[in-house]
């Protein structure tokens, strides 16, 4: 062995150190020597993306013997300069969890569809489909006006790009049924909602870059420091190294962020709606708004208000309601002046609890005209039955002082999945969606989509179909019978489990199809299980929150007979003729034969079609497979990335434009609008964004007239609040070790072991009055149910006096049976962070 | 359902059998023929074994354990175990091994509480005031928050979180826009109950519990840190003491 005197010196002194502490050295001096100096390991390194949130960290994925090895932070990948957080560390793990699922599963004994068995059968995928295109078929009459109501889809923000777009395709082109949305509802909905109705296109206008160029950060309901933990580290080092620099934090318990914080805020639940409306009469009443930027960007608007809370129509909340929808009237200055100026400081103290001089320095720094302030919010503002509302009063405090669209001025809508952005609200898979920000219920807007995809006009529905809360409600009243979820968790993630999603799945009348790599808690509840190849197992690509789209090639094959859910897609739609789907006079006006199959009209269509299924190789020249390419014939991937483009170029609506697929997968990602070979970090203004004339300074383009929206709307209090029978109020949400409703992290061993269950995260005084113990098993109850689980009075999470938060990433502990299926009734995403619960001893 | 390893039937089946190891070993020792060896045996205990709370120092503890195994027997969790022969620590008393199953700190100490002689001192009635050991960061190298990534695993995990384990913030220079979060024991505060070591996720723990003799410093009595002593006082130590202004240009401050 070679070895300088050096390295001896070191290896005696900690041979040393092991000996006086009592232990053995494990080998890893010399293996640690060794592994650095062979880089000629056999491992080929190529570009990939982190499997989890919504940050984007660019990743090296290392694949040796067919079976990915290792990975690394990318050094040179913008976003995390070769960090990851915890989760990223173990990527490499997370496809071979020990139940990963091989073959498709049948509910019923020998292969026998059987909707009462608690047994699963392996079956072919031939057999699969056979079963599944003839409960397709009986839910669908293809003469129908409304389209194929009785057929939905459940899909992902984990989705690629292609993926979603091959999803909502097949579903509104093809089997003309809107009821197809993602996740992203529980999730991103509200922010959506506000994009649309303040800029009129979707997605933040600012970048990760202004973490360094804030002055001052604020966060609104988002728990950075574990949620999006990369980018949390950039934050805390601004505020480390730039002088003057603060960070404040507002949210209804104590968590990691507020270490930090120079201002932390706890308020009670939903008065956050309150704590903005009092920040703009503050600014207001100073006088310190930017008349000039208003008077030429901005149009001043009030909502409608006392619109329901999103429940069952027969709920006694929603008999109670005057006002309906979202509908925007514009007022003057004044009138919206007079409106906020019911949010006094004593007002909004007393109503929020949150200490005067902690509101008035908040206050003060959105009114400091020399400070530049980048907000972040995710669930805390999103899963809110006022979300949309609240997405948009935080909007109204930045355009009042024109402090958006600039390095550092930066209201930002954070995500929680990979593809949140990139697909679920790209491609739409949205129930009231289509590509590139286009909507069913335009009549130009399906006109175009029509013509992209070469169909007649007629054959997408007009009427946006069900979300994803209204989907369980169909399923359980039996208007929803053939239902496919891909790529999520929906069963664990969706509110109210057992008054609508398991009644739902178990309803005899449908028929549960779940794709997905495990057997997760929706999996079990399904009536045929897909096995279904991930992440590096197949070509992808994903946007993340700053709209970077970043691609990375197929490192290695599904196991068993795993596919990936783009073949799937596309695979099952071989199964279908036009006569099976499409009216006769709508085949006739297609110049189609009727039994012309829907893969031949939506994917062999001379356009998705178009490339060949030549290896793919990087610059390096090693060669990387494609099983759909293999599959199907020709680069599915690439077929179906220039057909979405066209979208972008040839759509009614500009401001989404993407560079051609080839160039993405020479680049760690590229951020749109992508222009004359040049990304867009700043959208709206002039120099930063190509949208923009010279000499106009500053367009929302995404409205006509090309200003934004402030819009008014009033604090109004949550669906379910506390009483005397349930007497706290309980928050779920996530932590850092665990995503994806811990479908992947909790088959890493690791991170299994560092966060193995749930609990719930209390006030040591609220568990001493009920007599509870940390560690105690306990009973939480609501209006809804039950789960047994324990307490845990100290650690990350510190909530006030009567609430309680509650992470819902264990499958043993369905925190989903307790919540309220409670909706913003704008943007249709649950309020997960706000019902009534009790909690006695087990 | 129930949280993994919590006692279950499996579990009280292995209690009981090292109830019964304790009682064997117990009445060896009355025997009187291996008391030498168990001191011996004690004192080269390995650093991975920890006392339960209360334990303090290993000779009274030892001299004053009778090795019956209640305390292990009162243990909810499948922390505490009774040394067997091949163990290394003396025979038949309680310890348990971190990276296997930490304390988890029950605030009526129920270990303690079983103790019939006070070996396990019920002078402890806080159990924020045990002190079982002492976490170490014993390799920066390896500590991926010390490498920038986000993990602080065992700072989250930390019953006394931001008193027994801190982050420390400090610029990451080798990429100029993260902040590495370091993790830092206080020895004020930690109770040696090694959940930080249990989670530690790398292949070989970069944090460990020690016996406080092996992990803590000390500080030479000839010397003080003169920071400390001043907030401890609340003023200067030596008053009295004036400055004089700096000679400056004109009009600059």
């Amino acid at each position: 062995m070679n070895m300088n005197r050096r390295d001896f010196v070191k290896a005696n002194a900690a041979a040393a150190t092991a000996v006086a502490a009592g232990m053995s050295l494990p080998a890893t001096m010399k293996e640690a020597k060794a592994a650095a100096k062979s880089a000629g390991d056999g491992i080929r390194w190529d570009k990939g993306v982190c499997r989890f949130c919504g940050t984007g960290c660019g990743v090296l994925v290392g694949t040796k013997d067919g079976r990915v090895v290792a990975t690394q932070g990318d050094p040179d990948a913008p976003v995390n300069k070769g960090l990851n957080c915890i989760k990223g560390y173990f990527l490499s793990k997370i496809m071979y969890g020990k139940d990963r699922l091989t073959k498709p599963l049948l509910r019923g004994a020998g292969g026998k569809f059987d909707k009462n068995s608690d047994q699963f059968s392996e079956i072919s995928w031939d057999q699969a489909f056979d079963v599944m295109a003839e409960k397709w078929k009986a839910a669908i009459d293809p003469e129908d006006p409304k389209g194929a109501t009785k057929v939905g889809m459940f899909g992902s923000g984990q989705w690629t790009v292609w993926e979603g777009y091959a999803a909502a395709k097949l579903m509104k082109a093809g089997l003309r049924s809107n009821n197809i949305d993602p996740n992203a509802r529980h999730c991103m909905a509200s922010a959506v909602g506000a994009f649309m109705r303040a800029f009129g296109i979707d997605e933040p206008m600012g970048c990760y870059d202004d973490l360094e160029h804030a002055d001052a950060f604020v966060l609104w309901g988002a728990n950075m420091a574990e949620m999006h933990p990369i980018l949390w580290s950039r934050l805390t080092n601004t505020r480390l190294t730039k002088p003057g620099s603060e960070v404040h934090v507002l949210s209804t318990f104590e968590h990691r962020c507020f270490e930090l914080a120079d201002n932390g805020m706890i308020f009670t639940p939903q008065t956050d709606l309150a704590i903005l409306n009092y920040i703009a009469n503050h600014i207001i009443e100073t006088k310190a708004y930017d008349k000039d930027f208003l008077d030429k960007h901005v149009n001043i608007t009030k909502t409608v208000t006392d619109i329901g809370y999103g429940l069952r129509p027969n709920h006694p909340l929603e008999k109670k309601k005057t006002g309906k929808g979202g509908k925007l009237t514009k007022i003057a200055f004044e009138e919206y002046a007079k409106a906020v100026s019911k949010y006094t400081l004593d007002y909004t103290a007393e109503l929020s609890g949150v200490p005067k001089d902690k509101l008035l320095k908040l206050a003060k720094l959105y009114a400091d005209p020399k400070k530049k302030i980048s907000s972040y919010w995710t669930m805390g503002f999103n899963q809110h039955t006022r979300g949309v509302w609240v997405n948009g009063l935080l909007y109204n405090v930045h355009l009042l002082m024109g402090k958006i669209s600039e390095p550092g001025n930066s209201p930002f809508s954070l995500t929680g999945q990979p593809s949140a952005c990139g697909t679920a609200r790209e491609v739409g898979t949205f129930a009231h969606r289509l590509p590139a920000d286009l909507v069913v219920k335009h009549p130009k807007h399906r006109a175009a989509a029509e013509k992209i995809w070469k169909i007649p006009d007629g054959v997408i529905p007009p009427k946006p179909g069900y979300h994803a809360v209204l989907q369980n409600r169909m399923l359980k009243d039996g208007k929803l019978n053939a239902y496919w979820v891909m790529c999520t968790n929906n069963m664990q993630a969706a509110p109210n489990m057992n008054e609508e999603g398991l009644p739902g799945y178990r309803n005899p009348k449908n028929f549960i199809v779940v794709s997905d790599p495990y057997f997760t808690v929706t999996a079990q509840a399904a009536d045929l299980v897909l096995p279904t190849s991930m992440w590096m197992e197949k070509e992808g690509a994903y946007g993340n929150a700053e709209r970077r789209t970043q691609f990375w090639r197929q490192q290695v094959k599904g196991p068993g007979a795993s596919k990936s859910d783009l073949w799937q897609l596309v695979e099952f739609s071989k199964r279908f003729k036009l006569s099976d789907v499409w009216s006769k006079a709508v085949i006739a006006k297609s110049g189609y034969g009727a039994d012309k199959s829907l893969y031949e009209v939506l994917y062999a269509n001379g356009q998705v079609d178009q490339f060949p299924a030549d290896p793919v190789k990087d610059a390096a020249g090693n060669v990387y497979g494609n099983d759909e390419s293999e599959h199907f014939g020709f680069y599915l991937q690439k077929g179906i990335f220039e057909e979405y483009r066209r979208f972008q170029f040839e759509g009614p609506k500009k401001g989404h434009e993407m560079a051609d697929f080839d160039t993405y997968h020479n680049s760690r990602g590229l951020r749109w609008p992508v222009l004359d070979g040049k990304e867009t970090l700043w959208r709206f203004r002039e120099g930063y964004d190509a949208h923009v004339p010279k000499g106009a300074g500053m367009k929302f383009y995404g409205k006509p007239d090309g200003k934004a929206n402030i819009i008014f709307a009033p604090y109004e209090p949550a669906a379910e609040s506390p009483d005397k029978e349930y007497d706290l109020w309980l928050s779920t949400g996530r932590v850092l070790e665990h995503w994806h409703s811990g479908s992947m992290t909790r088959r890493v061993p690791e991170l299994y072991r560092t966060f193995p269950n749930a609990k719930i995260y209390m006030h040591p005084d609220d568990a001493g009055k009920r007599g509870l113990k940390r560690g105690q098993e306990v009973k939480v109850q609501t209006r809804r149910g039950e789960v047994l689980t324990r307490v845990e009075t100290r650690g990350r999470n510190k909530p006030p006096m009567g609430l309680i938060f509650m992470p819902w990433f264990d499958a043993s502990q369905l925190v989903n049976k307790l919540t309220l299926d409670a909706t913003d009734p704008l943007s249709k995403e649950t309020d997960f962070k706000k019902c009534a619960c009790r909690v006695v001893k087990a | 359902m129930k949280p993994q390893g919590i006692i279950d039937g499996g579990a009280r089946n292995r209690r009981k059998f090292l109830a019964d190891t304790a009682r064997t070993a117990c009445s060896i020792g009355i025997a009187g023929l291996a008391l030498a060896h168990l001191v011996r045996g004690a004192q080269s205990r390995p650093a991975n074994a920890v006392r339960p709370p209360g334990a303090g120092a290993d000779d009274r503890f030892l001299s004053t354990c009778v090795r019956c195994g209640l305390c292990v027997n009162d243990c909810p969790y499948p922390t505490l175990r009774l040394a067997r022969i091949e163990d290394d620590v003396a025979v038949g008393t309680p310890y348990f091994v971190a990276r296997d199953y930490p304390c988890e700190m029950c605030d009526d100490i129920p270990c303690v509480a079983a103790c019939p002689t006070g070996a396990l001192d019920k002078r402890l009635t806080s159990i924020d005031d045990a002190r079982m050991g002492l976490a170490v960061l014993t390799d920066k190298e390896t500590c991926l928050n010390f490498l920038g990534l986000r993990c602080d695993v065992c700072y989250r995990v930390c019953p006394l979180m931001g008193k027994a384990i801190t982050l420390e913030y400090r610029p990451n220079r080798r990429t100029g826009e993260h902040a590495a979060f370091i993790p830092t024991v206080h020895s004020d505060a930690c109770t040696g109950c090694g959940k930080c070591e249990h989670a530690c996720v790398l292949e070989e723990a970069a944090i460990k519990v020690l016996p406080g003799s092996i992990a803590k410093g000390r500080l030479g009595s000839h010397y003080r840190l003169g920071w400390q002593e001043k907030e401890r006082k609340g003023e200067a130590l030596v008053k009295g003491i004036t400055d004089l202004p700096d000679r400056m240009p004109e009009g600059r401050p």
